[in-house]
C-alpha cells in the first residue's frame, strides 16, 4: 500500500484544469450561424438606420458664417485689428417655425483647442479653488503663468486666455421693431464641470481671492465680473467659460452659446425675420479661422447627424448582401451535415 | 558573485594534512554557490541584468524621454506602471528561482562527512572540507570533493563507484588507490600521512587526471585511476580514505556544468525582427507627423500664436517638428507593448506547466512526470521537422530479457503460437523459492527439463552462474542484488539463477553458487577475459570434486570454430537455432565447456604466468594463451536474449513520420544493430524502395557513394512516376479516396462516387506503387569524411531525400555535428532525444533537447530542455503539446500585434486633426490600463488555453502537425495581416466617432465633439472591438476565457467609472480632469450607436472572410474540428468523456505494443566490456576501457540482410502472390475489418463511445469497439463492409503506413483534396493491422500467421 502510494507520488493530479480537459465551449463559424447572423444584423441596422435618418432629417439647422472674410459681409469691417468694440448685425430669416426648443451655438474652424500645449496649459489645481494655486500657478500655464510684472495670471494657461469673447443678441422683427429674443445661458456647461471639477475659492466676495492676480491677457474682465448680471455665474464657474475650456476633439467644432426656451419663443423660433447681433470681439482670420452661429434643434438623438443614419443603411444592407453571397458559396461548398 | 579572482593556476600543489601550507595557495574551498545573488545584491544585481535586455531599456529611454517636459506628450506612469511590473515579475522569477538554488546549495554544502583532523575522525559539513584534508568516505555515499585514494578497505585498494552523476553511465567503475598509501592496511596511520601532490590545475576533463605524489622523497604517478571525482557514489566498498585535491568550483562536476546555451525558438527571432521593423514602422510613422507638424507649425501654428505661442525653447518649426518627432515616439511606442515580452514568458510557462502535469506523460512504472526543464521553447515543438534520437535507452529499453536457449540441440523458449492468447508466465517459486519474481519465461519443458536433472541443462545453466564477471551484492538476507556491466550478463545470470544455479557470491579465488538449492563453492583458477577481438570470455574452475573445467560463453563464429570436432552434428542444429533466433532479433551467444585434466592446466597456468608477467606485448601473449586453451571445446548450446524495445516505439515513430518529421537514429552501435533496430522500429520496412548503406572509409568512396546512393533515388523515383500514370495507382488511390472519406468523414457526395465507381478492388499490382522510400545508413567512420566542409552538401542532400537515416557508431561529438549540420543547411527545427551521457552534445546542440530520464543517469536529462522517461511520450509533447504551443503562440502573437495596432494608430490618423501636437486621442490613464488590464487577460488565457482540436484528434490526424513545420500560423504573411487589420481597425475607430460626433449633440444640446466624450468614445469602441476579435479568435471558451473576456469589458467600465468619479478628482484634482466624462458619456444614445457602427464596420467583414475561408479553403484542423462538432451534436446524449477518448487512441498503441512481436529482428551484438575478469582475479591491472563496443559475429547479421535483399528480390517479382494471399484469403477479410470498423470508431465514437479506461490489448480493444461502432455509428453499413473489407486490406498493404505518396500526389489538388489526405492518414495509421499481417505474411511462411493474428483481433 504505501509502495503503491510511493509509485504514484509524482503523477500530475488529474483534474480537469491541469490535462486541459476543462469543460468548453468550441463555437465554430458555421452557416448555421453566420448566415442568420449576417441577415439579422443586416436587418437590425437597417431599422436603425431609417429610424436614424427620418429622425435627421426632421431636425432644423440653420448656419451662418459671421467671420467677415467677404467684403459684403457685415462684420467685415470688424476683421481690421484696429476696430475695438466692433458690433456687426447679421439679418435672416425663418419661412417655417423654428422647433423649440431651439439652441444657439457659436462654432470655429480651423481652431486648434486640440492641440496638445494648449490642452496641457491649464491649472486644474487654481481652476478647483485651491488658492494656493493662486499665487503660484502651474507651470505649465507658461507662458500665462504670470504677467510681464510678475504677477499670477488667474486663471492661467493659454486655454482660458483664449477664451471666446465674442457675444450675441438675438432680436425678432416684429412690424419693424426688434424684439429681444431671451437668451438662456443656464446649464449649458455639463453638470460635473460647474458642480465638481470648477470651483470658486470659498471667499466671500469673490473679488478677494483675486487680490495679487491679474486677469488674463486677452479678457476684457476679470473672472469674478464674468457675468454682471448674475452673481452666480462668475469666477471659474461661469457657465460660456466652462463651455470654453471643455476642449474640443477637433479643429472644427461648436459650442453651445445659449438657449432659446422661454418667453414667446418656448415653441421654437416663429416664422418671420431676424436680426442677430454680435459683439464681434474674438480675431480669427489671422489663422484662417472662421466664426459661425448656429440654431438648431434637438431630437433623442440629439442633432442632425445624417452620417450616422446613412452609415447603418450601408452596413446593413452590406451585412444582408454578404450574408446572399455566403449563401450561395455555402451552397456550393458546403459541409454536408446530415452525412 | 564578485570574489575576487585569483590568478589562473599553473600547477595545484597539496599537502596531506597540512591546512597552513594548503592556505597559502587560497584554493576554493568546497562550499559551492550556485545560487546568483543574496539579500542585499539581490536588487542592483537583479535590474541590472534586466536592464541589459534591449527591451527594458528601450522603455527606460522612453521614460527618461518622457520626463522632458517639452517632448513628454503623456505622463510618466504610462510607462512606469508597465515597466515596473514587468521588471517585478521578472525579478519575483529570478528570486524564487535563486531561492531554490540557495536551498539546493544549501543542502549539498550542509552534507555531512568524516574529516581526519588531527588523527581522529570529525563530522564536518561539506562546505567546511577544505583541500588537503583527508576525508573517509563509506558505501553509497557521494563523494564530497575531487579526492585521491589513498587508502580503501577493500583489497588491493580498489573501490567501485559509480559516476551516473557525472557521466550517466550507471555500470560500475574501478578506482584503486596507490599502492604505497594502501599497503600500510591501516587507516589510522594517514593521519601522519604528509605527502604532497602536485598536479594539473582544476579543468573540466572528465577522464584525465595527471599527477605525482611526493612522499618520503619518492615520487609516483597518478593518474585517473586514483581519483574519486565529485558526485560519484561508493559502491560495494565499505570505506576509503581519500585526498582531497580540488573542492568546491574547482571539481570536475562544477567545471563541467558550464551555463547551458541559451536557446532560443524560431518564433522568436521572427518576433525580434518583427519588432525591430516596428520600430522601423514607428520612426517612419514619427517622422511622417514630425514632418507634418513642421508644416502645420509653418502653415498654422506660427499664425495661431496670438492664441498659443510656441514655447519658449522652440522658436522655429524645424525644432518643433523635432520635439514632436520624439513626442510621437513615446505616443507611439505601443505598437510594442512592453507587456509582449512578459505574456509570451507567462504563455509559455503556463504551457510548461501543462506539459508537467500531463498525466499521459507520467510513467507509473519509475514515477516519472513529464518536465518542462526550459520553458521557452515549447512552441517550437510544435515545428519540429527532424528528430535526431539515440537508440540505446531511447528506443530500446536496455533491459535484456532471456528470451529463447538451445540445450544440446534442443531449443527451448518458443513459444508455440505467438500471436495466440499469451501463454502463461512460468512460476519459479515452488521450484525455487530464490526465483526472481521479475524474470519471465514461457517454456516450461525447459524446467521440466531441470527438474529431471538434465546433465546437459545442468550444465549450461552451471556455465551461465560460473562464466561471468558479474558481482553479487546481499542487500539483505536472503535478497540478492547482481552489479553486472551490460545487462546481458545480467539477464543471464539472472536466468541461471530462476533455474536453480544461483550465484551468491565471489571472492578473487571462489565462486559460490546454489546449485539446486545446494551451495557449491568453485574455486576459480582463471578469467579468460571478455575483448572485442575474443569476441568471447571464460573461466576456469575447480569444482569441488577437484575437476577442473573451462567454461566459454561467446559470439558463435568464433566458438564454433573452437569446438571438438565430435560437435559437428550438434553445432548443425545449433547453428540453425542461431539462425532462427537472429532473424527473431534477439542476441545470441553461443556457450561451450571443456575438461581440463590437471596436467594440461597446469601447464597452460605456468604458460598464462609467464605471459602476464611479459613486459612487451603483453595483451598478445595472453590473448594468445587464451586461445591456447579455449580448443577442442564441448558445444552445451546457445542463448538468446531479448533486447526490449520501449512502450510504443514503432507507433511513435509511424505517426511522427506521418506527421512529416524525420527521424534520424544516432548511435554507437554498430551498423547491424542499429539497422536491425530500425526494423523493429519500423522506421526501416521492407516496403522501402532502397536502403543505402554507406559505410566507405576514405573519402573518395564515401562521395562516391553518396552520389550513387542519390543517382540511384532519382532513377527509381523516375520509374516510379512513370509507372504510376499506368492506373492502378489512381484506381488504389481512388479507392482510398473513397473509403478515406466515407469512413473518415462521410461528407463529400464526389467521394462517394468514386468509392462506388472503385468498388471491384483491383487486387494485383499494388506493392509497385508503394515504392520511391528510402533510407541511409551511414557508418561512423564514413559519417566522418561526409561531415567534412566540401562535403556536407552532398551528404545533407543525400540524406534528407531519404525517409530515414541511421547512422550507427557515432562518436558523441559526431551526433552533436549531424545536429548542427541540418541545422545549418535545412532551416528546420531539429529536436535530439538521448537518455545517456553521450547523447548530451546533441541534445545541447538541437534546437529542442529532449531526455529520456531512464536507465542510463540523469546527465542527459539534466542537459535537456525536456524530459520524461519514455520515447512514446515524444508524440504528445509533439503532436499536443507542441502543437498546441505553436497555435497558441501563434494566434496570441496575431492577436497582440492586432490589437496593439488598432489601438496605437488613432494616435497617428489624430495627428492629422490636432496639428501634428502629440495629442493622444484617450486619457493617459486609458493608454496606461489597456495593455496590462482592459486586454491583457482574455488573450493570455486564449494562448494558455486555446484548442483547436481536442488532444486525441491531433494523435489520429498527425497532419495537423504540418501548418507548424510550414511555420503557416504565424509568419511575416500573417503578421502584415494582422497589422493590416489593426490599422483598418483604427481607421474605423477614429474616422466613424470623428463623423459622427463632429455634429452630434446630446439630447440637452451640448456637442458631443469635445475631447473627453471623443476619446471616452473611441476607447470604449476599442475595447469593444478588441473584444469581440479576441471572442472570434477564441476557439475553445473554458470558464477561465469567459471570466477574463467579461471580466475585463467588466473592469473596463467599472475602472472608468472610479477614474471618472468625483471621489478620486476630490483628492486630486489635477490628475483626473477626466471627471465626470464616463457618465455623461456613455449615458447618450448616440455614443452608443457610433460604437455599434464601429464594431459592426470592425467586425463584419472580419467574419465574413473567416467564414469564407471556411468554406472555401478550409484547413484540416477545421475540417477535424467541424466533425468533431457535429459529431458532438448528434450524441448529446452519450455522456461526454474525454478521458475515454483519449484512452482508446492512447490504448490502441499500449495495446499493440502488448503484443509480443514476433518478428522482431534486432541481431545485437555482445555488449560487454573488458576487464573485469581480471580484476576479479588479480586486481593489478586496472584499466577499463569505457566503451568498449563489442562487435558479434557478423555472420547472423549479414546473413540476415541477405534474407531482407531477397525478400526483396521476392516481392517486387511475384507481387501478386502477396496481395493475392491477403485479398483472396478469407481470414484476410476478417483481419482487416479492424481498420476499418476502428477507423470509424475513431471518428465516430471514440469520444463518445464508452470506452473502459483500462483497455488492455488491442484485442480487447478492437472486440469492443468493433460492434459498438459498427452499431452505432453505420448499422446500414454493416454489410458493406464485407465488401469493401479485401479493398481495404489490400490498400493498407499497399499505402502501408510510411508509404503515402499518394496522399501527396493527390492532396489538394482538388477542393475537396484534404479530404483525401485526411482519409489516407486514417487509413494509413489505422493500417496497423494491415502492417502486422504483411509483415507476417512476408516472415514467416505463409498464411497460418495472418490467421493467428486475425484471430487474435477478433
Amino acid at each position: 500500500m504505501v509502495k503503491q502510494k510511493q509509485e504514484t507520488a509524482n503523477q500530475p493530479d488529474n483534474t480537469a484544469f491541469t490535462q486541459q480537459r476543462l469543460p468548453a465551449w468550441q463555437p465554430i463559424i458555421s452557416a448555421g450561424i453566420v448566415i442568420p447572423g449576417f441577415l439579422i444584423i443586416g436587418l437590425a441596422f437597417i431599422g436603425i438606420g431609417v429610424a436614424l435618418f427620418v429622425t435627421s432629417q426632421s431636425i432644423q439647422v440653420l448656419e451662418m458664417d459671421y467671420t467677415g472674410v467677404d467684403k459684403t459681409s457685415p462684420c467685415n469691417r470688424c476683421t481690421d485689428p484696429n476696430v475695438k468694440s466692433c458690433l456687426c448685425q447679421m439679418d435672416f430669416s425663418i419661412d417655417t417655425l423654428f422647433k423649440g426648443p431651439v439652441f444657439f451655438y457659436y462654432g470655429l474652424s480651423n481652431y486648434y483647442q486640440n492641440f496638445r500645449k494648449y490642452g496641457v496649459s491649464i491649472d486644474y489645481n487654481q481652476l478647483f479653488g485651491d488658492l494656493s494655486y493662486f499665487t503660484s500657478p502651474s507651470e505649465k500655464c507658461s507662458p500665462y503663468q504670470y504677467d510681464n510684472n510678475n504677477n499670477p495670471i488667474v486663471p492661467c494657461g493659454a486655454m482660458a486666455n483664449s477664451m471666446f469673447s465674442d457675444t450675441f443678441k438675438l432680436f425678432q422683427i416684429v412690424n419693424g421693431t426688434n424684439k429681444e429674443v431671451p437668451l438662456d445661458g443656464k446649464g449649458i456647461a455639463w453638470w460635473t464641470d460647474s458642480n465638481i471639477k470648477y470651483r470658486n475659492p470659498s471667499v466671500t466676495p469673490l473679488q478677494m481671492a483675486f487680490n495679487n492676480t491679474v486677469k488674463p491677457l486677452l479678457w476684457a474682465n476679470p473672472a469674478y465680473q464674468l457675468d454682471p448680471a448674475d452673481a452666480n455665474n462668475n469666477g471659474f464657474i461661469n457657465q460660456d467659460f466652462l463651455v470654453w475650456m471643455r476642449r474640443a476633439a477637433l479643429p472644427n467644432f461648436r459650442k453651445l452659446y445659449r438657449r432659446i426656451t422661454s418667453g414667446d419663443y418656448t415653441q421654437g423660433l416663429p416664422a418671420g425675420n431676424y436680426t442677430l447681433q454680435i459683439a464681434y470681439n474674438y480675431p480669427v482670420l489671422s489663422f484662417g479661422g472662421r466664426k459661425t452661429v448656429v440654431f438648431s434643434n434637438v431630437s433623442w438623438m440629439g442633432g442632425k447627424n445624417d452620417f450616422l443614419g446613412i452609415a447603418y443603411l450601408v452596413i446593413g444592407s452590406m451585412c444582408i448582401i454578404m450574408s446572399i453571397v455566403m449563401l450561395i458559396v455555402y451552397a456550393k461548398f458546403r459541409f454536408s451535415e446530415e452525412e | 558573485m564578485f570574489r575576487k579572482r585569483p590568478p589562473p593556476e599553473e600547477e595545484r600543489r597539496v599537502r596531506a594534512n597540512d591546512r597552513e601550507y594548503n592556505e597559502k595557495f587560497q584554493y576554493a574551498s568546497n562550499c559551492i554557490v550556485t545560487s546568483k545573488y543574496n539579500i542585499i545584491t539581490f536588487l542592483p544585481v537583479n535590474l541590472f541584468e534586466q536592464f541589459q535586455e534591449v527591451a527594458n531599456t528601450y522603455f527606460l529611454f522612453l521614460l527618461i524621454l518622457q520626463l522632458i517636459p517639452q517632448i513628454s506628450s503623456l505622463s510618466w506612469f504610462t510607462t512606469i506602471v508597465p515597466l515596473a511590473l514587468v521588471l517585478s515579475i521578472t525579478a519575483v522569477k529570478d528570486a524564487t528561482d535563486d531561492y531554490f538554488r540557495h536551498k539546493s546549495d544549501n543542502q549539498v554544502n550542509n552534507r555531512q562527512s568524516q574529516v581526519l583532523i588531527r588523527g581522529s575522525l570529525q563530522n564536518e559539513k561539506w562546505m567546511n572540507v577544505r583541500v588537503g584534508d583527508i576525508i573517509k568516505l563509506e558505501n553509497n555515499q557521494f563523494v564530497a570533493a575531487d579526492v585521491l585514494l589513498l587508502f580503501s578497505s577493500e583489497p588491493h585498494g580498489l573501490c567501485y563507484i559509480e559516476t551516473a552523476e557525472l557521466d550517466g553511465e550507471t555500470n560500475m567503475k574501478v578506482r584503486q588507490s596507490v599502492s604505497v598509501t594502501s599497503e600500510p592496511g591501516d587507516p589510522n596511520n594517514l593521519a601522519s600521512f604528509d605527502g604532497e601532490v602536485v598536479c594539473e590545475p582544476p579543468n573540466n576533463k572528465l577522464d584525465r587526471f595527471c599527477g605525482t605524489l611526493y612522499w618520503r622523497d619518492k615520487k609516483y604517478t597518478l593518474t585517473n585511476q586514483n581519483m574519486l571525482l565529485r558526485g560519484c557514489v561508493l559502491r560495494n566498498t565499505e570505506a576509503c580514505y581519500g585526498l582531497v585535491i580540488f573542492a568546491g568550483p574547482d571539481t570536475k562536476l562544477m567545471q563541467n556544468s558550464g551555463r547551458t546555451k541559451f536557446k532560443r525558438t524560431s518564433i522568436d527571432r521572427l518576433m525580434n525582427t518583427l519588432v525591430l521593423w516596428i520600430f522601423g514602422f514607428l520612426v517612419c510613422m514619427g517622422v511622417i507627423l514630425a514632418v507634418g507638424n513642421a508644416v502645420w507649425e509653418r502653415e498654422v501654428g506660427s499664425l495661431f500664436q496670438s492664441y498659443l505661442p510656441w514655447d519658449p525653447p522652440v522658436d522655429n518649426f524645424l525644432f518643433s517638428a523635432f520635439l514632436s518627432f520624439w513626442s510621437y515616439v513615446i505616443i507611439l511606442n505601443t505598437v510594442v507593448p512592453i507587456s509582449l515580452y512578459v505574456s509570451v514568458e507567462v504563455i509559455r510557462l503556463g504551457h510548461s506547466y501543462f506539459i508537467n502535469w500531463d498525466q499521459q506523460m507520467f510513467c507509473s512504472q519509475c514515477n516519472t512526470a513529464a518536465a518542462a526543464r526550459t520553458t521557452t521553447l515549447n512552441e517550437e515543438l510544435g515545428q519540429v521537422e527532424y528528430i535526431f534520437s539515440d537508440k540505446t535507452g531511447t528506443l530500446t529499453q536496455n533491459i535484456m530479457s532471456f528470451n529463447k536457449c538451445s540445450i544440446n540441440g534442443q531449443t527451448y523458449g518458443e513459444v508455440a503460437d505467438p500471436l495466440g492468447p499469451q501463454p502463461k508466465k512460468l512460476d519459479f517459486t515452488p521450484f525455487n523459492p530464490l526465483a526472481d519474481p521479475g524474470f519471465c519465461f514461457y517454456d516450461d519443458t525447459l524446467l521440466e527439463s531441470v527438474k529431471v536433472g538434465d546433465s546437459h541443462t545442468h550444465e549450461f545453466f552451471r556455465l551461465l552462474s560460473l562464466c561471468h564477471t558479474v558481482m553479487s551484492e546481499e542487500k539483505s538476507e536472503g535478497e540478492l542484488v547482481y552489479k553486472a556491466q551490460s545487462p546481458d550478463e545480467g539477464a543471464l545470470v539472472a536466468a541461471a539463477r530462476n533455474f536453480g544455479f544461483m550465484f551468491c557470491s565471489r571472492t578473487p579465488g571462489t565462486i559460490t553458487i546454489r546449485e539446486m538449492g545446494q551451495p557449491v563453492t568453485y574455486t576459480l583458477l582463471a578469467i579468460l577475459d571478455f575483448n572485442n577481438i575474443r569476441k568471447r570470455m571464460s573461466v576456469i574452475v575447480r569444482n569441488p570434486e577437484g575437476r577442473i573445467r573451462l567454461y566459454c560463453k561467446g559470439a558463435d563464429t568464433v566458438l564454433l570454430e573452437r569446438l571438438h570436432p565430435c560437435n559437428q552434428e550438434l553445432m548443425n542444429i545449433t547453428s540453425d537455432h542461431l539462425n532462427e533466433y537472429a532473424a527473431d532479433g534477439l542476441r545470441t551467444l553461443a556457450l561451450a565447456y571443456r575438461d581440463l585434466t590437471e596436467d594440461e592446466w597446469e601447464a597452460w597456468a605456468e604458460s598464462h604466468r609467464c605471459a602476464g608477467k611479459a613486459t612487451s606485448c603483453r595483451e598478445d601473449r595472453l590473448a594468445a594463451t587464451y586461445d591456447q586453451i579455449e580448443q577442442d571445446m564441448m558445444l552445451l548450446g546457445a542463448t538468446a536474449i531479448e533486447d526490449k524495445l520501449q512502450e510504443g516505439v514503432p507507433e511513435t515513430i509511424a505517426i511522427l513520420s506521418l506527421a512529416n518529421i524525420k527521424i534520424w537514429v544516432l548511435t554507437g552501435d554498430k551498423q547491424e544493430t542499429a539497422v536491425n533496430i530500425g526494423y523493429s522500429c519500423k522506421m526501416l520496412t521492407d516496403d522501402m524502395t532502397e536502403v543505402f548503406i554507406i559505410s566507405g572509409h576514405t573519402v573518395q568512396s564515401v562521395r562516391q557513394e553518396l552520389r550513387r546512393a542519390r543517382e540511384r533515388m532519382i532513377e527509381l523515383s523516375r520509374t516510379r512516376d512513370g509507372g504510376k500514370e499506368e492506373g492502378t495507382g489512381g484506381w488504389s488511390e481512388a479507392c482510398f479516396m473513397g473509403n478515406g472519406v466515407r469512413e473518415g468523414q462521410g461528407r463529400d457526395v464526389a467521394g462517394g462516387v468514386k468509392q462506388l465507381q472503385c468498388s471491384p478492388p483491383p487486387p494485383s499490382n499494388l506493392t509497385d506503387n508503394i515504392s520511391g522510400e528510402f533510407a541511409l545508413v551511414i557508418n561512423g567512420h564514413s559519417l566522418a569524411h561526409a561531415l567534412e566542409a566540401d562535403m556536407e552538401t552532398e551528404f545533407v542532400s543525400t540524406a534528407c531525400a531519404c525517409k530515414a537515416v541511421i547512422c550507427c557508431r557515432v562518436t558523441p561529438l559526431q551526433k552533436a555535428q549531424v545536429v548542427e549540420l541540418i541545422k545549418k543547411h535545412k532551416k528546420a527545427v531539429t529536436l535530439a532525444i538521448g537518455d545517456g551521457a553521450n547523447d548530451v552534445g546533441m541534445i545541447k546542440s538541437a534546437h529542442i533537447g529532449v531526455g529520456i530520464s531512464g536507465q542510463e543517469g540523469i546527465q542527459a536529462a539534466l542537459a535537456s530542455d525536456y524530459s520524461f522517461s519514455q520515447f512514446r511520450f515524444l508524440q504528445r509533447l509533439l503532436l499536443v503539446h507542441g502543437r498546441w504551443s505553436y497555435l497558441r503562440m501563434c494566434r496570441f502573437l496575431c492577436y497582440f500585434f492586432y490589437k496593439n495596432f488598432a489601438f496605437t494608430m488613432v494616435h497617428f490618423w489624430f495627428g492629422f486633426f490636432c496639428g501634428f501636437s502629440a495629442q493622444t486621442v484617450y486619457d493617459q490613464y486609458f493608454i496606461t490600463l489597456y495593455n496590462i488590464v482592459y486586454t491583457s487577460l482574455p488573450v493570455l488565457a486564449m494562448g494558455i488555453f486555446d484548442q483547436d482540436v481536442p488532444d486525441h484528434r491531433s494523435l489520429e490526424y498527425p497532419k495537423l502537425y504540418e501548418p507548424g513545420q510550414l511555420n503557416l500560423l504565424f509568419n511575416k504573411r500573417e503578421f502584415f495581416i494582422c497589422i493590416a487589420q489593426g490599422i483598418y481597425t483604427s481607421v474605423v475607430l477614429f474616422f466613424v466617432p470623428y463623423t459622427v460626433l463632429s455634429d452630434a449633440t446630446q439630447s440637452t444640446g451640448v456637442p458631443l465633439a469635445d475631447h473627453q466624450t471623443f476619446a471616452m468614445t473611441t476607447a470604449t469602441a476599442l475595447v469593444i472591438v478588441v473584444s469581440v476579435q479576441i471572442a472570434l479568435g477564441t476557439g475553445f471558451w473554458t470558464v477561465i476565457n469567459h471570466v477574463c473576456v467579461w471580466g475585463s469589458l467588466g473592469s473596463y467600465f467599472t475602472i472608468m467609472f472610479a477614474l471618472h468619479s468625483q471621489t478620486l478628482f476630490r483628492i486630486f484634482p489635477s490628475q483626473f480632469h477626466f471627471v465626470g466624462s464616463a457618465q455623461s458619456t456613455l449615458l447618450q444614445p448616440v455614443v452608443w450607436l457610433t460604437i455599434a457602427l464601429a464594431t459592426a464596420i470592425c467586425i463584419v467583414p472580419v467574419l465574413a472572410v473567416r467564414f469564407l475561408k471556411l468554406a472555401l479553403r478550409p484547413r484540416l484542423s477545421d475540417t477535424v474540428r467541424y466533425t468533431q462538432l457535429v459529431r458532438q451534436k448528434k450524441r448529446k446524449a452519450v455522456s461526454r468523456s474525454a478521458g475515454g477518448g483519449w484512452r482508446s487512441a492512447g490504448s490502441v498503441s499500449e495495446g499493440r505494443l502488448g503484443t509480443r512481436g514476433g518478428s522482431r529482428r534486432s541481431g545485437y551484438a555482445f555488449a560487454h566490456q573488458e576487464g573485469f575478469g581480471e580484476l576479479i582475479t588479480s586486481g593489478k591491472n586496472m584499466r577499463l576501457s569505457s566503451l568498449a563496443l563489442a562487435t558479434f559475429a557478423s555472420r547472423h547479421s549479414s546473413s540476415w540482410i541477405d534474407t531482407l535483399r531477397r525478400k526483396k528480390h521476392t516481392h517486387t517479382h511475384t507481387p501478386p502472390s502477396t496481395s493475392e494471399e491477403c485479398s483472396s484469403a478469407p481470414s484476410c477479410v476478417s483481419g482487416s475489418v479492424p481498420p476499418l470498423s476502428n477507423s470509424s470508431s475513431i471518428l465516430g465514437g471514440s469520444q463518445d463511445t464508452p470506452i473502459e479506461e483500462d483497455v488492455g490489448t488491442a484485442s480487447a480493444q478492437n472486440t469492443q469497439t468493433v460492434p459498438t461502432s459498427s452499431a452505432q455509428t453505420q448499422p446500414a453499413l454493416a454489410p458493406d463492409s464485407e465488401a469493401t473489407a479485401p479493398q481495404d486490406s489490400a490498400l493498407a498493404l499497399s499505402t502501408g503506413i510510411f508509404t503515402s505518396p499518394a496522399v501527396r500526389y493527390h492532396g489538394g489538388d482538388s477542393p475537396g483534396g484534404w479530404t483525401v489526405s485526411l482519409g489516407t492518414v486514417q487509413e494509413a495509421l489505422f493500417g496497423w493491422k494491415g502492417i502486422a499481417v504483411h509483415t507476417n505474411a512476408s516472415n514467416s511462411p505463409g498464411a497460418p500467421s495472418v490467421a493467428k493474428e486475425t484471430s487474435q483481433l477478433e
